[in-house]
């Protein structure tokens, strides 16, 4: 049984690294990760990758932003203490316009991303959980779980045989922890 | 995917020879990773003496209060205000260049968006300086808040101040989420690039961004619908922040074309203040191959556009004034361009309406020196407009016996002179500690629209000879190009 934990192929071309995880696929390989220094357009449908569902959770977080601000404008405005001035309606909507925007614009933007943090566990001092220290500079990096997978000796040729520069057998998960 | 092909008659967005992704991150993190030249250190020596001038000014004003700025009875709101609208805008470009140029899907962003986006938040911060600088007693700032109080009274929703309090901080928290969002990847490459305590300073900043398929893809939508919402948000910031006059009953401000042309007005400063920084960075911080003469003459010409959107509004404005047959609103236009302030107005005319009209002319729109000389004169330019729409239809108002003159103080020099060292320390402090070019995105040019890329289309040979001359011709144009290599094919 060898100690190795996780198969790298490291790439220096993204088409290449396509290519690779097109191979790996044809051999039935299982593909636990791809880190790349960029976003690769087209990667989530070859690794099956659901459509991201982050829209729907801003376009709820805007809804609850509009309400808030327009509930709190009518609250002040025009039930707890509506001021006359110069006979004009107290619920004069056009003024609740640009408060109503710029506070569906806030709950949006705020609401999103911390959902994308909070979902992706991006987070200030969170340990990078890293298997290839080159996959943000220049290497686009395929990751396989070595465990119960075919001899790692032919998924080593499958990937040079793809173009990996390397083929690391990394006997740890992540290397960023030391 | 990466790897298709961009037609050839498009001109390249990064040029050099042999561009890998290792050199894009080690050319850019060059500043970050290295102590900075004698350029930088004068820079923020410069930078640091404006600003603590800043620092003196301000502090003055806190503790005498604003009767040590030059405002009288009549005009009540002078080089402060004038301040706060000229930094609002110049803040402008960052999120424009990022967002709505996001959304038209022009790649020429990627290499300029950074550090516009860094600009637009000091210029913020500078703006806001301003706002709690004019209340008079800053530490009542959370009077702006709708929190109830002891008179139970409410805020006055009805007031277009009031919206400015509600747009600018919305913008400005808006901008920094999506600019520190879309640094994170670039934080990550740093951080795996680092060691010891920076690699831990960094480790912290970057939330432990890994560069997995889905981070990527949920990066990407959050970035697409940022750059969506971003979009109306910088569109009404400057509209909110022409409320202020245009809602009021001077003659002068009392105008409805105020939203637009303001909003013209923000584009025009900002990218003029986006070249005087870039043509300097792209120098001092070698980054010729990223920020090309494409990325200056498209600013130019964006330049070009705003300014005459600009000059238009103030032909506008002036026979409108006419138009209406009020004859207050007559005198303000007429005592603008020959009244006691009639310097300021033609100042403003030349250096906005009439110099960047030069950039008709290809040759002068790819000088740099000219270019950056230009956007000095349209930002003087854009200072004086918010000065003359300000001081000149206050100063002589409906009742003549109250008509005076302002002059400014040392304070109100103090302040704003003090506020341009102030954003450029931050902007120096910047480039030294982030990347001031984002490079995942530059990243995803290489194999489409670099200048390597178009090579190797042209050596294969199946382009359209038409074409392929006409892609060498525009290269002419290109400080960073080596056009020996093409004249042999």
């Amino acid at each position: 049984m060898s100690s190795t934990k996780f198969i790298l192929g490291c790439f220096d071309d993204p088409d290449q690294m396509m290519d690779g995880i097109g191979k790996l696929q044809k051999n039935s390989i299982p593909i636990y990760d791809v880190y790349s220094p960029m976003p690769i357009h087209g990667i989530e449908a070859k690794l099956g990758v659901k459509e991201s569902r982050l829209g729907y959770a801003a376009f709820c977080f805007g809804c609850l932003g509009a309400t808030v601000i327009f509930s709190i404008v009518y609250y002040t405005l025009v039930h707890d203490w509506p001021m006359n001035i110069g006979g004009k309606p107290h619920f004069a909507m056009p003024n609740f316009v640009p408060f109503t925007f710029e506070w569906t614009i806030l709950f949006t933007a705020f609401g999103m991303v911390l959902t994308f943090f909070f979902a992706t566990h991006l987070a200030p001092g969170r340990a990078p959980r890293v298997m290839d220290l080159r996959a943000t500079d220049d290497r686009f990096v395929i990751a396989i779980d070595a465990k119960g997978n075919v001899p790692h000796d032919d998924i080593t040729k499958i990937l040079k045989d793809a173009g990996a520069v390397e083929v690391k057998h990394n006997e740890r998960k992540y290397v960023s922890y030391e | 995917m990466a790897s298709h092909s961009e037609s050839i008659i498009r001109e390249p967005l990064i040029t050099g020879k042999n561009i890998t992704y290792a050199q894009i991150t080690n050319e850019v993190l060059l500043p970050v990773e290295n102590k900075p030249n004698l350029a930088w250190w004068i820079g923020f020596a410069l930078a640091s003496a404006g600003a603590a001038l800043w620092v003196f000014s301000i502090s003055w004003t806190f503790w005498f209060g604003v009767g040590e700025w030059g405002l009288n009875k009549t005009v009540g709101w002078a080089w402060d205000i004038t301040g706060f609208v000229w930094w609002v805008g110049i803040g402008h470009a960052g999120t424009l260049i990022s967002a709505v140029l996001l959304l038209f899907r022009q790649n020429w962003r990627n290499s300029i968006n950074r550090s516009a986006e860094a600009m637009t938040i000091f210029a913020v911060i500078c703006a806001a300086t301003y706002i709690f600088g004019h209340m008079g007693r800053p530490w009542l700032a959370y009077w702006t808040l709708p929190l109830p109080n002891q008179y139970v009274l409410w805020v006055n929703w009805n007031s277009a101040l009031m919206m400015d309090v509600f747009a600018i901080s919305t913008y400005f928290s808006v901008s920094l989420v999506f600019w520190y969002t879309g640094l994170l990847p670039d934080i990550a490459s740093i951080r795996d690039r680092a060691v010891g305590l920076r690699r831990r300073i960094y480790s912290v900043l970057s939330f432990g961004w890994t560069g997995s398929v889905k981070t990527w893809q949920r990066f990407e939508t959050v970035s697409l619908i940022l750059a969506g919402i971003s979009t109306p948000l910088v569109l009404s910031v400057h509209t909110i922040v022409s409320f202020d006059f245009a809602t009021s009953l001077e003659p002068g401000w009392h105008t409805t074309i105020f939203p637009p042309y303001f909003v013209a007005g923000a584009i025009f400063s900002g990218f003029a203040m986006v070249q005087t920084l870039l043509l300097i960075a792209r120098k001092v911080l070698g980054l010729e191959n990223y920020i090309t003469m494409f990325h200056i003459e498209s600013m130019n010409k964006i330049i070009l556009l705003t300014g005459s959107i600009v000059g238009v509004a103030y032909i506008t404005e002036f026979f409108i004034a006419w138009y209406s047959g009020v004859e207050y609103e007559q005198y303000a236009f007429i005592n603008r361009a020959t009244g006691p302030y009639w310097w300021a107005y033609w100042s403003m005319m030349t250096c906005n309406v009439i110099t960047p009209q030069l950039f008709w002319s290809k040759k002068i729109r790819t000088n740099i020196p000219f270019s950056w000389v230009l956007s000095i004169i349209v930002n003087i330019g854009m200072w004086f407009e918010r000065f003359v729409i300000i001081v000149t239809s206050l100063h002589r108002d409906f009742l003549p016996s109250s008509w005076v003159m302002f002059y400014p103080t040392w304070t109100d020099v103090g302040i704003f002179v003090g506020s341009i060292g102030l954003f450029f320390v931050m902007f120096l402090l910047f480039i030294r500690v982030l990347p001031s070019v984002a490079m995942a995105e530059v990243k995803l040019l290489v194999k489409t629209s670099s200048e390597q890329a178009k090579k190797k289309l042209l050596d294969e040979g199946h382009v359209d000879p038409e074409q392929a001359k006409e892609y060498i011709k525009s290269l002419e144009k290109y400080d960073s190009v080596d056009l020996t290599q093409y004249q042999k094919a």
